[in-house]
């Protein structure tokens, strides 16, 4: 036989081989369940393992982008879906999901223990798991240094003093920074584009994602590499930057701008079609059981939302809650949030 | 010879069926996977939106003209460099010369994401995003206008010589204007490349700036809008179809015939001190520019905050605590592998098949037209047609791997039969036909003759199927699953987090992407097993 032929025959037993090889190899007896979710989870491996054995599953957590990207794959793939349940849809984003029927309703008996006013869908189809207030940060260093006051309130950024110091989140992409959008919404108004052009003309930067934003270009955060000190983060996120200091702190090195924050809560659901239903519902009970509830404050940085948790002293001592954080009717956000995007899309991009 | 030798009905009906059996594999596979897809793009759009209103859309319109400037600037700054280039391939011999046109030919294969990760690294800028598409087409300037000039009787010079006409003169006034229709040709290429550019523009425009490829992946991805996806993505077919309308239209018409030779012929060692200077300083600077950038990634991965050292690779069998990604990348890249490799055998099925039914019958054009269109309707076009066609009914196949693999297959596909296609619509049809006039049945003379002279070209484009389906991205970044991604898209989610890890982990994973492409680059031009057509 021809030598080109005997090597093109190989090649293509070779690769059917790699394709047959690809098929399930993975023979472990405990079931499987897929928790997709953004990219700012976080859990320690000792509560997931103590979850693991008590319950006889194995738990694969995948991330999948952003909030905003993670629900959209959600919704694209809905009714046949990539996991089992879907942690990291917040306030703003469960109404679409729900309407392209992503999640399978679970009325978790946890929940007794959890706030009403945080059940903010009545249909059950997502259950409440955090809480947080999404805030400017300033770094207090930087402003100190240079012998500025640091912003104190939206309406000042646009200020020339602060040109080219404040980075942002893509609200189309990012949670917080949907949250921020809404914030100035809910602060400014009708006034809220001439904000943003302003802004925007003050050399705001717009990244992707919070961790782009936090750890790539703010420079207030502990080992990051940015350079801009103000940043859209969290209320707790002063707290998080004493926990993780490589020498221990007398002060947080970065302060939230109280008048700025938003609320936001995050929710988790069974996702429709899931082929682990029981499971599912098990992770979201999980999620809301004292072990995750209480290793929340650390991980994410955001407060639980089961009354009687405790929480970390640091968490007492560093993460202010703002006394009235800015919110926006919820109906409304649902029906203007996609045009609101939109409009702010063509405000910054455009 | 069989007994049903004095049955010639039996047979030719046979024949005849085996005919249509080989023209309906392709011919249904890419009715399913291409056109069904690019169907029901129209059919939402018809359904839920005018173009009109995206057209409308100040920001969109935005859109639509960056991606025409950015590749005018583009396709000038190729040529501008692409020229000099392939007039010294074309006409000089030099030490390093085939080096260099293989090295060309490697940039123009490399992963876009590879290419984006080594022009990256400084956050995305404007003049990145150029160079990037200069290096990737510098190729093709070398082969189309090279290709011409390495054939152009070296006469024409020499008259212009005699008549005191110098180096430079004989360039801009001899070699130039007769160029022209291939010179015009590459620059329809590059355009049409760098208009649809996609994983390059994705890592280095930046997020304010978008491609309509990209574009049409933050509308899928990001907003969720998918009428208006599709909306751009006709807007992006109507311009290219006119394009490539215009510029066949052009082309016929401005058919000169040149006297052209042999391609051995039309080299030379540069005699005098200008071509001699001219060598010695585009040589080396083509060398650097087609050299230094993959050289700059290897560098990348290897420098850490600890030294030189190769802690990125040792680390990727690891699954890194917050990584984006919930795989270590040894797993991607087992991914990839596998996935490559299911599309490579498809897309070798049906390109051969598809090549075979073309160099038989005349009916084959048609056919050869379908699997040569997914070239110009680009990746991304299809990978968002698989997102709105394949969700219901018995198509509903999200989240499955197969619609991977049928994606990169589809891609494929269209370099499988510029390879293949040539070597047996020529020498081997008249081979074949000899041999059957000698008595051979059909069988006996594929088997004897056909196959021998064709494997060669087959195995070339079963390595280039690999090595498009490996680097796949365009399409891939729409139906990759979240738990098990390939290594390009490994890569841009690891570019997408902060971080000197991720950052490292990527450049590595796309050196290794590197070597893989370049290797298989190499080897297809090394053991010449195929070419790569006019490319």
């Amino acid at each position: 036989m021809n030598r080109g032929v005997a090597l093109a025959l190989t090649l293509v037993a070779v690769m059917s081989a790699a394709c047959a090889d690809s098929e399930e190899t993975s023979g472990g007896s405990r079931p499987e369940v897929t928790l997709l979710t953004h990219d700012s989870f976080d859990v320690g491996a000792n509560v997931v393992r103590a979850f693991e054995r008590e319950h006889q599953i194995d738990l694969r957590i995948v991330p999948a982008g952003d909030a905003g990207q993670l629900v959209n794959r959600a919704i694209l793939t809905a009714g046949n879906p990539e996991g089992d349940v879907l942690f990291g849809v917040d306030d703003n984003l469960f109404p679409a999901a729900i309407e392209a029927g992503v999640f399978e309703p679970y009325e978790s008996p946890a929940l007794a223990r959890v706030d009403d006013a945080l059940e903010l869908d009545p249909t059950h189809a997502v259950t409440p798991i955090d809480r947080g207030d999404v805030c400017l940060n300033v770094d207090r260093g930087w402003f100190e240094r240079r012998s500025l006051a640091p912003p104190d309130d939206i309406a000042d950024l646009t200020d020339r003093a602060y040109r080219g110091l404040t980075v942002v989140q893509n609200p189309a992409t990012s949670t917080p920074g949907l949250a921020f959008m809404l914030a100035t919404i809910a602060r400014l108004g009708e006034g809220w584009q001439d904000f943003w052009r302003a802004l925007r003309a003050n050399e705001v930067l717009v990244v992707d994602g919070w961790e782009q934003a936090y750890y790539g270009e703010f420079s207030g955060a502990g080992g990051g590499e940015g350079e801009r000190p103000i940043v859209v983060s969290y209320a707790t996120s002063p707290a998080a930057e004493v926990v993780f200091a490589e020498e221990e702190l007398d002060e947080a090195p970065t302060a939230a701008v109280t008048a700025s924050c938003y609320r936001q809560v995050e929710f988790a659901g069974v996702l429709a079609g899931s082929d682990h239903v029981e499971e599912a519902r098990a992770v979201i009970d999980f999620m809301l059981s004292e072990p995750f509830q209480e290793d929340v404050p650390l991980r994410m940085f955001v407060f639980p939302v089961v009354d009687d948790v405790e929480l970390p002293p640091v968490f007492e001592r560093w993460a202010k809650e703002p006394v009235s954080p800015l919110s926006l009717p919820a109906a409304r956000v649902a029906a203007e949030r996609e045009a609101w995007v939109r409009t702010w899309t063509d405000l910054m991009f455009g | 010879m069989g007994p049903h030798v004095d049955r010639p009905d039996v047979r030719l009906r046979l024949a005849a069926a085996g005919r249509l059996a080989l023209v309906a594999v392709p011919a249904v596979f890419l009715a399913v996977f291409f056109v069904y897809p690019l169907g029901s793009i129209v059919g939402s759009v018809a359904e839920e939106l005018s173009p009109g209103s995206v057209l409308g859309d100040e920001r969109l319109r935005g859109v639509i003209w960056f991606t025409t400037w950015q590749a005018v600037v583009s396709t000038s700054l190729t040529l501008a460099a692409g020229l000099p280039a392939a007039f010294l391939l074309a006409r000089f011999r030099f030490p390093g010369r085939s080096a260099l046109r293989v090295a060309s030919l490697v940039a123009f294969v490399l992963p876009t994401v590879v290419v984006g990760t080594a022009f990256g690294g400084r956050g995305p800028s404007l003049a990145a995003l150029f160079a990037a598409h200069v290096f990737f087409n510098l190729a093709v300037v070398i082969r189309v206008v090279g290709g011409f000039w390495s054939q152009l009787d070296p006469a024409y010079e020499d008259v212009a010589a005699e008549m005191g006409a110098t180096g430079a003169r004989r360039f801009t006034d001899v070699l130039l204007p007769l160029a022209r229709p291939a010179i015009v040709g590459a620059a329809t290429l590059v355009f049409l490349f760098t208009f649809t550019s996609f994983g390059v523009a994705l890592l280095l425009a930046g997020p304010s700036r978008a491609t309509i490829e990209v574009e049409i992946f933050r509308q899928t991805s990001q907003l969720l809008d998918l009428p208006v996806a599709a909306v751009l993505t006709l807007v992006q077919l109507v311009i290219v179809s006119a394009l490539l309308w215009i510029t066949s239209a052009t082309e016929s018409r401005a058919g000169v015939r040149q006297r052209l030779v042999a391609s051995a012929d039309a080299a030379r060692r540069p005699r005098t001190s200008g071509e001699r200077a001219f060598v010695a300083a585009a040589a080396p600077l083509l060398g650097v520019a087609l050299l230094l950038p993959p050289l700059r990634l290897v560098w990348r991965s290897v420098r850490t905050p600890a030294g030189i050292t190769l802690d990125r690779y040792v680390g990727l069998g690891d699954v890194r605590a917050g990584s984006a990604l919930p795989i270590s990348p040894i797993d991607a890249v087992t991914t990839s592998l596998r996935v490559a490799a299911g599309a490579a055998s498809i897309a070798l099925v049906v390109g051969v098949l598809a090549s075979w039914a073309i160099s038989r019958s005349r009916q084959g054009s048609w056919l050869r037209a379908l699997s040569a269109v997914p070239l110009g309707v680009s990746a991304v076009t299809v990978g968002f047609g698989y997102v709105v066609a394949f969700d219901a009914g018995p198509l509903d196949l999200r989240g499955s791997v197969w619609l991977l693999v049928a994606a990169q297959s589809v891609v494929a596909v269209p370099f499988v039969v510029r390879m293949v296609e040539p070597v047996l619509s020529t020498s081997a049809l008249e081979l074949t036909e000899q041999a059957g006039a000698l008595g051979a049945s059909p069988l006996q003379a594929a088997r004897d003759v056909l196959v021998p002279v064709a494997s060669r070209a087959i195995l070339g484009a079963a390595a280039f199927a690999f090595a498009i389906a490996l680097g796949e991205f365009g399409a891939t970044a729409f139906v990759a699953r979240l738990d098990s991604p390939t290594m390009p898209v490994a890569i841009v989610r690891l570019l997408a987090q902060p971080g000197a890890a991720s950052i490292g982990q990527a450049t590595a994973m796309s050196v290794m992407l590197l070597v893989v492409t370049a290797l298989i680059t190499v080897g297809i031009d090394r053991f010449r097993v195929g070419t790569f057509g006019r490319l």
